[in-house]
């Protein structure tokens, strides 16, 4: 059994022992990530001297007692690490070696003395959800390497369950840390937005993205998204609400509990064996004295084509920053300046983001601004309203997290419309602005991970994960390891 | 079918200062064609007196007073720049044939 079998708690409590040293820790990461990651592609940069250096340091340190002492985590590349190189795995930042500063949710793990042990793959500027739009080697689905792990902080789910850290940072803006925990059998949780500050993630689509927590177990994940939520003067659209103790709200008490079930989230296109084993899932809620009644999302079948909309217009205009001016690859093939912008984007982004920055600058040009901008922005209110609605009378909304297990590694690459619709069951948590956590709550016939999505209130991730919680405790999937690389 | 031409990816391209190549002006054409006409679903939902969206949380104005503060400094700045000079960012001539 490896040292990352055990939560973050009990690690803690070893460590406290001396039955383990924070370089223990740091050691196995590394020797795990030298023993897999040949196969799973999960990271793209590693930072071993420092995170070394930390670990000896920590290790004299007389002081134990911050909350992720000697952690080794990830952080998806599209947040920045001061000193450490940030591509967004794209060959645009493939030279950006050395941001100035930290990320605020960087910097309050450093805080609380975890230590990164380097960066995590994802699709380019995280616009995908199979890990197969990076522009380096894609990242592989630990459970079965031909297999995606999704994405688009596939390589953050990947390392995870692969064992190489004990959590790590995602973003999620469609989906892009719920559907890669889904497929990687790990925990995933999309904060409501505005609870951790955006300051120094690289802004896809603002008034969507969230930076999130991924780990093995609830108890470990409600642990680091305590240290990395709050508000933050550098990110005036983080919410100045008082940040609850989420590790407490596990109390394994569910009952009265009331869950919501959209029927469209059981519709056909989900598969059978997913919607079984979230009918599994409900009668585990049953026997744990929650009650669940169908309720109707009428309008989440318009999320995708709003959601591609209104994400592709954020994301015309916040990748126009990427100029070759002050940072990033510049084109060698350019003669002047409208040749340095146009030359350097073309050649340093990949096609999927080519793409969407197109379909977004269609979007706002003039003449079509009011047919699809506005159009999906009012389209996003009633989808607002849809989750409004069934709050009123419920705690938390579950249905799976994605209509499938993971895909085959090139099945879908041609067929991007049915890509995007497959985002169908996340993608209104993130126009809607509400938490969402995936878990584990089964396997399908060929072995392969199937995610249990849980929907709460604004600001309500503390009955997310009590929810989330006792269905894991209750269950023995969360136990099951994929078998890469003679593991065990 | 939504009727994107070439010319609308051409112009559409310069606007988000992309260089496209003819095969990819077609390639275009049809994916941007594809999801347009996906998207031309929304049609399909009244929206009459519905208030646009921009952001789900109530969002006010955040003043702050207007006082220095270290940041970075010039020479961090740079370490990042493909080319400067005395203090600038360096590139080509702006004024010239594009």
């Amino acid at each position: 059994m490896s040292l990352f079998d055990h939560t973050i708690k009990e690690i803690e409590a070893k460590l406290h022992n001396k039955e383990i040293t924070v370089q223990d820790l740091v050691d196995e990461s590394y020797r795990r990530i030298k023993e897999v990651d040949g196969q799973v592609h999960a990271f793209l940069t590693l930072d071993e001297e420092n995170a070394r250096a930390k670990a000896k340091e920590l290790d004299q340190a007389a002081d134990t007692t911050a909350s992720l002492f000697g952690i080794p985590g990830g952080i998806k590349d599209n947040i920045v690490t001061k000193g450490v190189r940030t591509t967004c795995a794209s060959q645009f930042l493939d030279n950006f070696n050395d941001p100035l500063y930290d990320a605020t949710a960087v910097q309050k793990l450093k805080n609380e003395q975890a230590i990164s042990v380097g960066k995590l793959n994802m699709d380019e500027f995280a616009m995908g959800s199979t890990n197969e739009n990076s522009s380096y080697t894609p990242t592989r689905n630990p459970w079965n390497t031909d297999y995606v792990p999704g994405g688009s902080s596939g390589g953050s789910a990947a390392a995870v369950a692969a064992g190489e850290v004990l959590f790590s940072l995602g973003s999620d803006t469609g989906g892009s840390i719920r559907q890669p925990a889904s497929f990687c059998g790990v925990v995933g949780m999309k904060p409501t937005y505005g609870r951790v500050s955006r300051f120094g993630l690289v802004a896809f689509a603002s008034s969507l993205d969230q930076i999130g927590p991924i780990t093995r177990t609830v108890e470990d994940n409600a642990r680091v998204l305590e240290v990395i939520a709050g508000h933050d003067e550098m990110d005036t659209t983080s919410a100045n609400i008082d940040v609850p103790k989420y590790t407490e709200a596990l109390t394994e008490d569910i009952s009265g509990l009331k869950i919501a079930v959209p029927k469209e989230y059981l519709a056909e296109g989900v598969a059978p064996e997913v919607r079984e084993s979230i009918l599994e899932a409900l009668k585990v809620y049953e026997s744990l004295g929650a009650t669940w009644e169908e309720v109707s999302l009428p309008h989440s079948k318009y999320a995708v084509s709003a959601y591609y909309l209104l994400s592709s217009s954020e994301a015309s205009a916040n990748l126009a920053r990427f100029d070759g001016v002050r940072y990033g690859v510049r084109s060698e093939n350019a003669d002047n300046m409208i040749d340095v912008f146009k030359k350097s984007r073309s050649e340093g982004f990949g096609p999927e983001v080519k793409k969407r920055i197109m379909l977004g600058t269609f979007a706002l040009s003039s003449g079509y601004y009011d047919a699809y901008y506005k159009k999906a922005q009012k389209v996003r209110t009633l989808i607002k309203q849809d989750f409004d609605k069934i709050f009123e009378d419920f705690d938390v909304i579950v249905g799976p997290t994605s209509p499938t297990t993971a895909y085959k590694v090139g099945e879908l690459i041609d067929d991007p419309l049915t890509m995007y619709a497959n985002d169908i069951l996340t993608i209104p948590v993130n126009l809607a602005g509400v938490p969402g956590i995936s878990l584990p709550c089964g396997f399908s016939e060929n072995g392969l991970p199937i995610g249990l999505q849980i929907i709460g209130k604004y600001f309500d991730e503390s009955t997310v994960y009590r929810a989330a919680h006792a269905f894991e405790q209750a269950t023995e999937h969360h136990k099951k390891r994929p078998q890469l690389g003679g593991a065990n | 079918m939504a009727d994107i031409s070439k010319e609308q990816v051409k112009h559409v391209a310069h606007l988000a200062r992309l260089a496209v190549t003819d095969e990819e002006v077609e390639q275009l054409v049809d994916e941007l064609s594809a999801i347009i006409d996906y998207a031309e679903q929304l049609n399909e939902l009244d929206t009459d007196g519905i208030e646009p969206t921009t952001h789900v949380l109530d969002l006010k104005n955040i003043m702050r007073k207007d006082e220095p503060k270290e940041w970075i400094t010039q020479e961090e700045a740079f370490k990042n720049a493909p080319d400067q000079q005395d203090g600038h960012f360096r590139v080509p001539s702006i004024l010239g044939d594009s």
